[in-house]
């Protein structure tokens, strides 16, 4: 597959490996910030690859993982509601809210349905005029743009029965959080390459001048990844902090202006809760003042920010890169993804649903 | 189609007027559609079993026109049964119809035998289309045509508007059984070989394109076919063929995981030599999907005695359904029940059955 497999060849993924070997001289511990480059690691063992003094350790980049369970409660509530329909992308369908998921809320008669696109909800607002309908905004800068396109516009066409449930989070914020938290072991940063293909990487750059480590944006096959550590570790060998665009054939340092300038216009910067990693002023988007009547929260009630108790789970500690899934008492026994603690074992991108998949052994070990 | 002059219990009628008297309008009933009543066992019942139904089916068992069909049997016989719900009933390349014919008779291959009678359950929501019935009767006699399995017994029910999704198909199937020794994951043994007979996924991703309306380039067709012939040749060739899945639901995944855990012991495979077509696998990346857990109609491994294999590709390939067979990997004694993959770029993963639904991700 042109794009891809270039991307999957082994002697090249052995090439990659043999390189960073070779200029790793002291251990070195970095974060790849996005779920969907985690599971690229287990899936295909690129951990198994490196040296062994190079650690990767898992970020909070699932956008799934990280929204709040006040948000999954109200998306349940309005669920509920006779008339409601609730669209949302597939994956929410089983993140566990306090007493239940959208997936049982609709085997018991709710009307929650799975879109493709935030555009399809419109399309569903459009065809159900006597019916609310909703859709579960979530996501990172990934998915803000379109979502922004959607509430633009339902406000151009004056769709009065369409509203957002907004959880977007934002991916600087969090890394500068995760750098400032005391302990911090991070020695430097493979950023994501599709949220910086929206934003560009000006704001990374002001993250590593600041906190004096490396940031590699970095694309999501094996070989990108491999590149994107190697770029990383010769920095750190050399002592540099600089941002690196490893994924040159889909990033520019200045981004995508136009989905840019459609989430300006629809969004605004708030303080967000995230799961796992507590308040972080400014990490998040709310909607604008102009587009507040298409708010969820403004019809049916704000979600009350709070924090919560994870109890047994360590998922927090997990989304904060501290714990590796299979350092958790709870994994693989207590904690599967069909009965889960917490939503790192349920979600697609979650960290311990990528050990729980490909590397479910006793003690999490590696199997060659 | 004649007019019926007869009001059901539940008759749907029009009146209309007739062209040249209009002194005399008559009720009509709407023939087009699948009422309550054709499943009532009276004259509309008839009437479609009539129409539809004997001229497609048409063999001597329906021609005694009895309760059930009666047969000679004689040896080893294999009997399945399986439930069709697909939505959309037609998508690229196949429809339900010659899916419920395809997929048992590829049931009783898998069992090592050789497809001989079906019987065809119906359930119809009322408000179908009797065009949409004729067409999904059609697809299943061409099926059996193909396969030389004859319908010989079934069944037909209609419930209420909105109680089922279009229609329902259930078929069952005997045949008689070919393999020497019976067939099956108990019988797989350390070193035997993994032979997959084509690429991956085709099935499942045509049918996901189709319900969810996805805007491709690319034409997918389900790979919905028959297995028997590549099936039968191996057994007749006396290829010591241990077990035999096809690989519906939960994949090619799902199908190893259940034999390595009833063999006891570990499947490994190599991504490398796993064949996805290249639109397939890019919108499994599009939408977060392994091609692995992704469904199949056409596809099925065949686990045999290591000494066999040479001889056992040449007869895969040779028969069109089969034709881009490949070995995919082995069985050892390692961790009872693991399936194991390198990956591509020489790593190793678990390959796991596929947790709850198949959701396309975020982002």
């Amino acid at each position: 597959m042109k794009y891809r497999d270039e991307y999957r060849t082994p002697d090249a993924a052995r090439a990659y490996a043999d390189a960073i070997a070779r200029i790793t001289t002291r251990p070195w511990t970095l974060m790849e910030v996005c779920g969907g480059q985690t599971h690229a690691i287990v899936r295909f063992g690129i951990d198994q690859l490196l040296p062994e003094s190079v650690s990767l350790i898992h970020g909070p980049g699932c956008p799934v993982c990280v929204t709040p369970i006040a948000y999954i409660d109200k998306a349940l509530a309005i669920a509920s509601l006779p008339g409601a329909i609730l669209c949302t992308f597939g994956d929410m369908l089983r993140v566990p809210g306090t007493n239940s998921d959208l997936s049982a809320a609709r085997a018991r008669g709710a009307d929650v349905r799975v879109v493709y696109s935030p555009l399809e909800a419109l399309t569903v607002a459009r065809e159900n005029p006597g019916h609310e309908v909703v859709f579960f905004a979530v996501g990172f800068e990934t998915t803000a743009p379109a979502n922004a396109m959607a509430v633009y516009q339902a406000e151009r066409e004056g769709l009065g029965n369409f509203s957002v449930l907004v959880s977007q989070v934002l991916v600087p914020p969090a890394v500068r959080s995760l750098l400032e938290r005391p302990g911090n072991r991070i020695d430097g940063f493979l950023a994501a390459g599709h949220v910086c293909a929206i934003t560009g990487y000006e704001e990374y750059e002001l993250i590593a001048r600041r906190h004096r480590v490396p940031i590699v944006v970095t694309g999501f096959e094996p070989l990108d990844i491999l590149e994107g550590v190697y770029r990383c570790v010769r920095q750190l060998e050399h002592g540099e902090s600089s941002v690196e665009n490893q994924y040159s054939r889909a990033v520019s340092r200045p981004g995508n202006r136009m989905a840019q300038q459609v989430m300006e216009a629809v969004f605004q910067v708030v303080p967000r809760q995230w799961r796992g990693m507590g308040h972080i002023p400014e990490s998040g988007l709310g909607l604008a003042p102009a587009y507040r009547s298409l708010d969820a929260e403004t019809r049916f009630g704000a979600v009350r920010d709070e924090n919560e108790h994870q109890g047994e789970c360590l998922s927090g500690s997990v989304l904060r890169g501290e714990t590796r899934p299979d350092q958790c008492p709870a994994f693989g026994t207590r904690c599967t993804p069909e009965h889960s603690l917490g939503v790192t074992m349920v979600s697609e991108e979650g960290a311990c649903a990528a050990y729980f998949r490909y590397r479910r052994q006793a003690g999490g070990s590696t199997r060659e | 189609m004649p007019p019926i002059s007869v009001i059901d219990d539940k008759p749907e009628v029009q009146r209309v007027s007739d062209a040249r008297d209009d002194h005399c309008p008559v009720i009509r009933e709407d023939h087009t559609i699948i009422r309550l009543a054709h499943g009532g066992g009276g004259r509309a019942m008839a009437q479609l079993l009539e129409d539809v139904f004997r001229p497609a089916f048409d063999n001597p068992w329906l021609e005694q026109q009895h309760d059930g069909a009666v047969f000679d049997m004689s040896g080893a016989m294999a009997f399945t049964t399986d439930s069709y719900v697909v939505r959309p009933l037609f998508f690229p390349g196949a429809d339900i119809g010659a899916m419920a014919v395809h997929g048992t008779v590829n049931d009783l291959a898998m069992c090592g035998a050789e497809p001989q009678y079906l019987s065809a359950g119906f359930i119809l929501e009322e408000g179908l289309p009797v065009s949409t019935l004729r067409q999904v009767v059609d697809s299943m006699a061409a099926a059996a045509r193909e396969e030389k399995v004859r319908i010989v017994t079934g069944d037909l029910k209609v419930v209420e508007r909105g109680k089922a999704d279009g229609l329902y198909i259930n078929t069952a199937g005997v045949g008689r059984v070919l393999a020497p020794q019976p067939v099956g994951p108990g019988r797989v043994q350390e070193r035997d070989r993994i032979l997959l007979s084509g690429d991956l996924g085709r099935h499942g991703v045509a049918v996901m394109a189709a319900r969810e309306k996805l805007d491709l380039e690319s034409a997918i067709e389900s790979d919905c076919a028959s297995v028997v012939s590549p099936v039968r040749a191996l057994l007749e060739a006396g290829i010591a063929v241990h077990c035999l899945r096809d690989l519906t639901r939960g994949g090619l995944a799902s199908a190893l995981v259940e034999i390595a855990e009833t063999a006891g012991l570990e499947a490994h495979i190599r991504e490398a030599d796993i064949p996805v077509r290249e639109d397939v696998s890019a919108v499994c990346e599009l939408l977060g999907l392994d091609p692995l857990h992704v469904a199949n109609e056409g596809r099925f491994i065949a686990v045999v005695a290591a000494e066999h294999v040479g001889q056992a590709m040449d007869i895969l390939k040779r028969h069109p359904v089969s034709e881009s067979a490949r070995e995919i990997g082995h069985f050892v004694k390692g961790t009872p029940g693991v399936v194991t993959a390198s990956s591509m770029i020489g790593g190793s993963r678990i390959v796991d059955r596929l947790s709850g639904e198949q959701l396309p991700r975020i982002c």
